[in-house]
């Protein structure tokens, strides 16, 4: 398996890097401080491809494979982390589940306005009790005529009031406990009874609005069901381990602005005479900084070309998640204190990435669940 | 229509530019396609969009230049042709328009596209050379580019606003960056021009022995910096000092 990346990969960087610097970068500042959802730069993903990279060609995408989709979310991220972080998840986890379990029907159907970005896509697992606990979720489907009707509430939904089709997952089989019993359904967002509820006030990532969706008395007919009855959270469990090599590539890119800024600032900013960047006790700093971006780009590309070889994946993909989302908040952290005053203004994006980067520590499994995961294959 | 658009890979513009001992450009570094040919390609795509036929880049440059090409092709443009040999490194503007001249003229295009310049070398030479060898009529600094039956008609930009040129076909046109922005490549676009024909050419096949330039660089100074001016202090008749000054260097 060589470590270069293909020619296709570099000039896909290349262009990705191009749209990312000129359209989605000059925007970055202003979607953070004003909360805004960036619509020309997630309208120009869409005439791009970029909503439909892992969608194949036969179904309106580019057809892909997730070391190519790592490349654009970390060259999107390292531009704007809000931008990237809506692009991730619509590819992610709302495209690759129905590409990989939905019927020939439901894929003509939703795969192409999704991969042309013009239907949105979210995901809607988590709930204010069921967090890390996902499987102990309680928003429920259930059978009505021709149909199922859900009712329940979800949190942290990203893409929430923009997204125009929701994966939610709802127990269909009340007497089961846990995992079992619990299926996947695909809910247009125009659905009567399916509302936005609060958009949370974040720390980070303000340009993506997550919040709270209310599910009251959603009727949606049995062919929106997604994959087998009652085997939907296996679903929802395949999308979080590929989702996780999409947030690792998002973590790439928020550490990798943070160092080469960071890098630039400390050549330019005089002190006592020489850039600061002279000192010794800088450079050892830059220098590990350096070294653990690295290390997190080779095992994240790592992990996304396992899946993309169809070989097993999940562990690597946590590993990845837990190590590359950790790194971003540790050079973030060091890129604020490398800018020193100028590091804690918003100004400079500095305090910015800072923001972004704490949340990859968070979404997509927690740091925690990561290594619950990991040891979980060390014992088997 | 066939449209021929002519693309060159440079330097990075926005790197600092280093010349070789022998005075020529150092091409060592990161190298893009010229950002001025990216509006010739846009041109082109646009002309095809609206008339239908193809675009053809035709490039002169190292086997490198083949990134620069690419990104081209990735843009939408169909196919390209390619001229490389090690004897055309340091080639001049004459030699240059004689290459992409000979390489044009077996593809009988209705119009060649090419940019005001080149960001590098910046002589604005070639493409009226290129349109006397081709033996074509050139509208040049076209902020606007349109296709009448077998006449093409440009806005030619200027200072005071544009004049309107009408040429027959088939013609040279050089663009401005008034024909709009260059698109992104698409990653639809970036897959296909995997699959798009690049036709290799080499100098003995456009019947052309080895490349001598006419022209070489004997030396290179730095240009003189800027000295400091002289203060005027009105102590009554400054306004005659200023206008003598203004008629000395016949400002005035």
């Amino acid at each position: 398996m060589s470590l270069d990346l293909s020619t296709d990969n570099q000039s896909l960087r290349a262009a990705v890097r191009d749209y990312a610097q000129s359209v989605v970068k000059p925007q970055a500042a202003e979607t953070d401080r004003l909360h805004r959802f960036p619509e020309e730069a997630i309208s120009a993903a869409g005439e791009l491809d970029l909503m439909g990279i892992l969608i194949p060609s036969e179904y309106g995408g580019a057809g892909l494979d997730h070391l190519a989709f790592t490349i654009c979310i970390e060259e999107i991220a390292a531009a704007c982390a809000s931008t990237a972080v809506i692009v991730d998840v619509h590819n992610s986890v709302a495209c690759e589940p129905i590409l990989l379990f939905g019927t020939e029907e439901q894929k003509r159907r939703w795969l192409p306005p999704m991969a042309r970005g013009e239907v949105l896509g979210a995901f809607a697992l988590t709930e204010p009790a069921a967090g890390s606990d996902a499987a102990s979720l309680k928003t429920s489907a259930r059978r009505s005529g021709d149909g199922y009707v859900l009712n329940g509430t979800k949190v942290f939904i990203t893409n929430l009031g923009k997204a125009g089709l929701y994966l939610v997952f709802a127990r269909t089989d009340p007497e089961a406990a846990g995992a079992a019993g619990v299926s996947a359904f695909l809910v247009p967002a125009d659905t009567p009874g399916v509302k936005a509820g609060q958009v949370f006030s974040k720390m980070g990532l303000n340009g993506s609005p997550t919040g709270e969706l209310v599910l009251e008395d959603v009727s949606v007919p049995a062919g929106n069901l997604l994959g087998e009855l009652n085997r939907g959270f296996r679903i929802a469990m395949r999308a979080l381990d590929s989702g996780r090599i999409g947030i690792s590539g998002q973590a790439l890119g928020i550490g990798r602005a943070a160092f080469e800024d960071a890098l630039a600032y400390t050549k330019e900013r005089e002190q006592f005479g020489q850039a600061v960047a002279q000192f010794q006790g800088l450079q050892w700093l830059l220098a590990d900084l350096a070294t653990q971006l690295e290390a997190s780009r080779l095992l994240t590309y790592h992990a996304a070309r396992l899946c993309s070889a169809g070989k097993p994946f999940t562990t690597e993909a946590s590993m990845a998640k837990l190590f590359t989302t950790d790194t971003a908040m540790w050079i973030a952290t060091n890129a604020v204190q490398l800018a020193g005053g100028y590091g804690y203004v918003n100004d400079y994006p500095f305090e910015r990435y800072f923001r972004d980067a704490k949340a990859a520590q968070i979404y997509e499994g927690s740091n925690q669940v990561q290594r619950i995961v990991i040891a979980r294959e060390l014992l088997r | 229509m066939k449209i021929v658009v002519t693309v060159k890979q440079i330097p990075d513009p926005n790197a600092p530019q280093k010349l070789t001992s022998d005075n020529r450009l150092d091409r060592g570094g990161e190298a893009v396609l010229d950002p001025g040919d990216e509006y010739g390609v846009e041109a082109g795509l646009k002309l095809k969009e609206a008339h239908g036929g193809e675009v053809v880049l035709v490039s002169m440059g190292p086997a490198k230049a083949a990134d620069a090409i690419r990104k081209g092709l990735s843009m939408g443009a169909d196919r390209a042709i390619h001229v490389s040999d090690d004897s055309l490194a340091g080639a001049d503007a004459l030699l240059t328009a004689q290459i992409l001249a000979a390489a044009i003229k077996p593809e009988n295009p209705d119009l060649v596209i090419c940019g005001t310049e080149s960001t590098d070398g910046s002589t604005g030479m070639v493409p009226p050379m290129l349109a006397e060898l081709l033996g074509m009529p050139q509208a040049t600094f076209a902020k606007q580019v349109e296709v009448k039956g077998d006449k093409v008609s440009v806005h030619r930009q200027t200072n005071e606003g544009y004049e309107v040129v009408e040429a027959q076909a088939p013609a040279l046109v050089t663009v401005t960056a008034g024909v709009g922005e260059p698109r992104y490549a698409s990653l639809k676009g970036i897959m296909a021009a995997r699959s798009k024909e690049v036709k290799k050419v080499e100098l003995s096949a456009l019947g052309i022995e080895k490349g001598s330039p006419a022209e070489s660089v004997e030396g290179v100074a730095d240009a003189e910096t800027r000295k400091a001016g002289e203060v005027i202090e009105d102590d009554g008749n400054a306004a005659e000092r200023i206008l003598a000054f203004l008629v000395q260097v016949k400002a005035v």
